[in-house]
């Protein structure tokens, strides 16, 4: 646990002093959001309605786009290996990890959230469930990211590969996620989806963090 | 059985086979210096000898138990310095260093561990503006905390430890590898020869890989 | 090195010799399945000749689930026992799987324009196989993604068990997000009930869509040992 602690502050550390990474991450969410009603126009009936599925959707994508770093500089500097060999089990090392992407990304997009969701006019009531469903959705995309991440270490153009390999394995949340907020647009009851997106995060608690001790594992080999 | 005993250790790279029939015994007290050159595997033994690779066949032993046995005790024996320098640009030395002897369960004596390899004017400087012998100096620190903790690791596994180190670097990786020796640790070193083999000289086995080549 | 090749060379004696029988029982299937799909069976009352599309598309179907579930056990078999054999085997069924799973979306969409009115249809079947086509098309990259292939190897093997492990959690949600977007009022790409007539060039069509893909694999993976040989062979003369 102690060495957890240790992992996650120094990711943490590093996040903030180095600054622009994490940032990047919540810029490419509200940027890449703002495309949007230039393509399909700011229609103020039409905007609202994609309004959940855009966000999530977006969302999905930066994240991804922080994932490629979430191993690689420990892979290359030789970290990697050290965490392998340091009593700390490998897969605690990972799940330290994910959550420390998570603290670095997936709440700072929940941050930004309530901005897009401004952007596109969702009523008030929408708010609560979208948020709600991105704090149940987010660490979900980081603990299935940690496998990608941790499966393309050195590979050649493992950016391209990553979103291959884990933007399939994202399309349940992405499901989920958006039909909370579309559920809460039309009035219906979204308790249950929440439930099964929570239901995602606990199975992926149980097995990602595993699969991805794996996948650091034969990486060094 | 005392110290570290290897017998009949093959590796394969991909679809090579590197190096076969390696067998190696050093008690402590005792270094081994590894030669051989470019792709004879010095590396691949260090690592095998780590646990970072499973070997082909052969077995590894460790005072007479064999390591596969119990692999979480083998990671607790072992200090191991690879190639790379594990050293955060965005930390500074001190925090580096203090930083993987805590996650090592080592004491957290930094300061005496900079002044043994002589960076100690350096500790509150974030790691990314030293130069590649400091960063490797502040690597090799590592190795001063687990000599000074009381559950320091008995094995060091040491790949091109002088890669970038001016002569004085030299001398006080020598002294802290001598150190170690006198105070029953074993070390096993991959090099190119210079100065830090004939430091150790007196106390050192030697090992040419280019003799198990296939 | 001689026991690292021992047994895939006895496999690839076998193979050899089962090759041209199970080959040939392929051909014949294929033969008599297509007969009977295309002469000696009725058109559908409602959906006319378009129904033979169905005699190839859900023996493709079939067959594209069941290679990833046959690349799953390879895979599991490889990370725990670490058979050589294992790996070949996963990364030569990859990228039969893929072609059956295109075959899959393919039919479907002949199948779709006469019966929908267009191409593609965000049906949760379709939607569920193009998904398993990106689960292909990653193992296939991850595979070839590393300068050593070893190294693929062992990451495709652990992605296809992910990918597995994901499949029904994809299913249901795809069939979830279906029946919330659109009431199933569209017709199933298989009805209801089946007439005999229909199932025998179904079966028959199955079954010689599975030989297919086992004379293929037998094929791949004579090739890719040699290929593995030669390549040793090449580098250990270097020395």
């Amino acid at each position: 646990m102690i060495g957890m602690l240790l992992l996650i502050r120094r990711d943490l550390m590093l996040a903030f002093r180095g600054g622009t990474d994490a940032a990047m991450a919540v810029v490419f969410f509200i940027l890449a959001a703002t495309l949007f009603p230039f393509g399909v126009g700011p229609d103020p009936e039409v905007l609202p309605r994609i309004g959940g599925g855009v966000i999530w959707v977006v969302a999905l994508l930066a994240a991804m786009l922080s994932l490629e770093r979430m191993f690689s500089a420990d892979y290359e500097d030789g970290s990697l290996e050290q965490f392998v060999l340091s009593p700390l089990p490998l897969v605690l090392v990972a799940l330290a990890k994910i959550i420390a992407h998570w603290l670095t990304t997936g709440v700072l997009l929940l941050v930004a959230a309530p901005v897009l969701a401004v952007f596109y006019n969702l009523p008030a009531a929408a708010f609560l469930p979208l948020i709600v469903s991105m704090l149940l959705g987010t660490p979900t995309l980081s603990l299935i990211g940690a496998i990608g991440a941790a499966l393309t270490l050195g590979a050649r153009r493992s950016g391209v590969l990553i979103s291959l390999l884990v933007l399939p394995l994202y399309i349940p949340v992405l499901i989920f996620g958006a039909l909370v907020v579309d559920g809460a647009l039309a009035g219906r009851d979204y308790g249950n989806l929440l439930m099964v997106l929570g239901g995602f995060l606990l199975l992926a608690l149980a097995a990602a963090p595993w699969a991805t001790a794996a996948a650091l594992r034969q990486s060094i080999e | 059985m005392q110290g570290l005993t290897v017998k009949e250790l093959d590796c394969i790279r991909g679809d090579r086979l590197v190096f076969a029939g390696v067998a190696l015994a050093v008690k402590p007290g005792r270094a081994l210096l590894l030669s051989g050159a470019n792709g004879s595997g010095k590396s691949s033994l260090l690592r095998i000898l780590a646990g970072l690779l499973p070997p082909a066949a052969g077995s590894l032993a460790w005072e007479g138990e064999n390591i596969d046995e119990d692999t979480e005790a083998h990671r607790r024996r072992i200090a191991y310095i690879g190639h790379a320098d594990p050293v955060k640009p965005g930390l500074t030395v001190c925090e580096n260093l203090e930083f993987w002897a805590r996650l090592y369960g080592l004491e957290p004596e930094i300061e005496p561990a900079l002044y043994q390899f002589g960076i100690e004017q350096l500790a509150d400087l974030p790691a990314r503006y030293l130069s590649a012998g400091q960063r490797r100096r502040l690597t090799l620190a590592r190795l001063a905390v687990g000599q000074n903790s009381p559950w320091g690791p008995p094995l060091w596994l040491l790949d091109e430890p002088a890669t970038g180190l001016d002569p004085s670097a030299v001398a006080m990786l020598a002294n802290t590898i001598l150190a170690h020796l006198a105070n029953e640790g074993v070390a096993i070193i991959a090099s190119h020869g210079g100065l830090l083999d004939e430091s150790l000289s007196g106390h050192a086995d030697r090992l040419d890989l280019q003799d198990a080549a296939p | 090195m001689l026991h690292r090749f021992a047994n895939p060379a006895r496999f690839s004696r076998i193979a050899a010799t089962m090759l041209p029988w199970v080959a040939g029982v392929t051909a014949i299937l294929f033969i008599v399945g297509l007969y009977f799909a295309l002469f000696a069976s009725p058109a559908d009352y409602q959906q006319g000749e378009t129904v033979r599309i169905m005699y190839v598309h859900v023996p493709a179907a079939w067959t594209a689930m069941a290679c990833y579930t046959f690349i799953a056990a390879m895979s599991a078999i490889s990370l725990i026992w670490k058979h050589p054999l294992a790996d070949i085997a996963a990364r030569s069924a990859a990228p039969l799987g893929a072609g059956f799973t295109i075959i899959v979306l393919a039919t479907g969409s002949l199948w779709g324009k006469p019966t929908w009115g267009t191409w593609w249809v965000w049906d949760a079947r379709l939607t569920s196989v193009l998904v398993l086509l990106f689960l292909y098309l990653g193992h296939i990259s991850l595979t070839h993604a590393f300068d050593n292939p070893a190294r693929g190897a062992k990451a495709a093997a652990i992605l296809a068990l992910v990918g597995f492990v994901n499949i029904p959690i994809i299913k249901f949600s795809v069939d979830w997000w279906n029946t919330l977007h659109q009431p199933a009022s569209l017709t199933r790409l298989d009805g209801p009930s089946i007439d005999p007539s229909m199932l025998t060039p179904l079966l028959l069509m199955g079954v010689a869509f599975t030989l297919y893909f086992v004379t293929m694999l037998l094929v791949r993976m004579r090739a890719d040992l040699a290929a593995t040989k030669a390549r040793a062979l090449r580098l250990n003369a270097a020395e």
